[in-house]
């Protein structure tokens, strides 16, 4: 699989992965509240099977589709990334997902498709903060074509070996590692293939803060966030930060995809 | 009421940071324990603030007199706001200075939680009663700077969240309360 070209170390492998309590208990899921630990304590309510992801837009064989189609168990790898938030803490996480080009390739995207846009679930009942209305729901991602097929990109189902968590994004969640965390979209119900750039929840709110790419970037600081470097969340009370790392650490795989590009424009 | 010492005050006033040693000491900080004592330690400065501002609403609201207990309130305050600026520095900063220090100029948010912290030092460096004697007039003047440190320090609040925090949103109501209380109009108010 994609898996096998990729080089180990880029995966982030060779370091320790945060605990399971660590990674479902420490979230950003505003539709469950806008503490850390809101997710955890309001999420086990809600209903990931039987689970719906529609794709649409250009693509050939537009429709719903189930988990298990997307994410097959025998096509499921282990993919350790670091994860960087843009408040400037990170972790390291064992996902086990699909990579997103394949299921791309499996709907078959037309030539004219440039973008990708993504929808979370929207379900009040289910979601309790999407009663309020701090953002506007439903959370929306978007990514371009040529990142969307990035081997590095998975829809991932699992975490250490486990079906996600809701708290975590279940039954199905898009991991781009080298983007700030909020690119990567919880819960999706809908995937659709567009010829026009997709505008973001958090674009949309706060077009200053945050851009399209929210590629991660030691050299552009968010006005709330320097993100020079980062609390890597786990590593003790006297532990400090460290250096955060361009495209975080991925720059060999995807830095290419950038090229030309003023990246303090497009932030 | 006259016959509880002021110390009463800074023992009960210690009760918080025991309670947030207690807590780190014993690992039941959760995930991120260095963002809960920053925040703790922000948000108790916030609370002694306002009770430090509630004694005079108080006084004249309802006779209730612990004006005697406002300095050590305020100092408290103040002391909290020291623990949660070296929280910030030490632990989530990682003593480095010279990004703590740019931070302080370019982030709005830290930019307006260090400005009400410069006011509350000076405040706390002028509540002696010999400064008190020697600045005479200019000492009521110069501590009426707490109505510009408060709401302040509940912006920096606000502000550092991705959305504002509904907790800092009652605080503010309160503080703006407390603030309209001393209004020309509202001041003559009397419930009993």
């Amino acid at each position: 699989g994609a898996a096998a070209v990729l080089p180990r170390a880029a995966q982030a492998a060779a370091e320790r992965p945060n605990s399971w309590d660590e990674i479902t208990s420490y979230n950003n899921f505003y539709e469950f509240g806008f503490d850390k630990g809101d997710p955890a304590a309001n999420a086990g309510a809600l209903t990931t099977d039987p689970w719906a992801v529609e794709i649409g837009g250009l693509v050939d064989r537009p429709g719903s589709y189930a988990v298990s189609d997307l994410a097959p168990g025998d096509a499921l790898e282990e993919r350790i990334y670091r994860l960087r938030c843009v408040e400037a803490w990170s972790m390291v996480i064992p996902w086990l997902g699909v990579p997103l080009s394949r299921v791309l390739n499996a709907v078959g995207v037309q030539p004219g498709a440039k973008f990708v846009a993504f929808q979370t679930l929207l379900r009040p009942e289910e979601m309790p903060a999407q009663r309020t209305r701090a953002l506007d729901w439903p959370y929306v991602e978007g990514l371009r074509i040529d990142e969307a097929m990035h081997p590095l990109t998975i829809l991932a189902t699992g975490l250490y070996g486990k079906p996600l968590p809701n708290q975590n994004g279940a039954p199905i969640r898009l991991v781009v590692p080298w983007k700030y965390g909020f690119k990567s979209i919880k819960s999706v119900v809908r995937i659709t293939l567009t010829d026009r750039q997709p505008v973001s929840t958090w674009q949309a709110m706060q077009p200053r803060e945050y851009g399209f790419y929210a590629n991660v970037n030691p050299q552009v600081d968010h006005p709330r966030w320097s993100q020079a470097t980062e609390r890597r969340i786990g590593a003790g009370l006297l532990a400090g930060r460290q250096e955060t790392l361009m495209f975080n650490g991925y720059g060999e795989q995807v830095a290419s995809l950038y090229a030309g590009m003023d990246l303090a424009r497009n932030y | 009421m006259r016959r509880i010492p002021v110390a009463a005050v800074w023992l009960a006033g210690a009760v918080p940071f025991a309670v947030l040693l207690w807590d780190t000491l014993q690992g039941q900080l959760g995930v991120d324990p260095i963002r809960d004592i920053e925040h703790r330690l922000g948000r108790t400065a916030v609370y002694l603030l306002l009770a430090t501002l509630a004694v005079t609403p108080l006084l004249r609201l309802f006779r209730v007199n612990l004006v005697r207990f406002r300095r050590a309130l305020g100092l408290l305050s103040f002391s909290y706001a020291v623990l949660h600026l070296l929280a910030w520095a030490v632990l989530d900063m990682g003593l480095l200075w010279g990004q703590a220090l740019r931070d302080i100029v370019k982030r709005p948010y830290l930019t307006i939680g260090m400005a009400a912290w410069l006011i509350l030092a000076i405040l706390a460096a002028t509540s002696s009663n010999r400064t008190i004697r020697a600045l005479g007039p200019r000492w009521k003047a110069l501590h009426r700077l707490v109505y510009l440190a408060a709401p302040l320090a509940i912006l920096h609040w606000l502000m550092a969240y991705k959305i504002w925090p509904s907790w800092a949103l009652w605080m503010g109501l309160a503080l703006a309360i407390l603030l309209a209380l001393r209004l020309p109009g509202l001041r003559k108010l009397r419930v009993r």
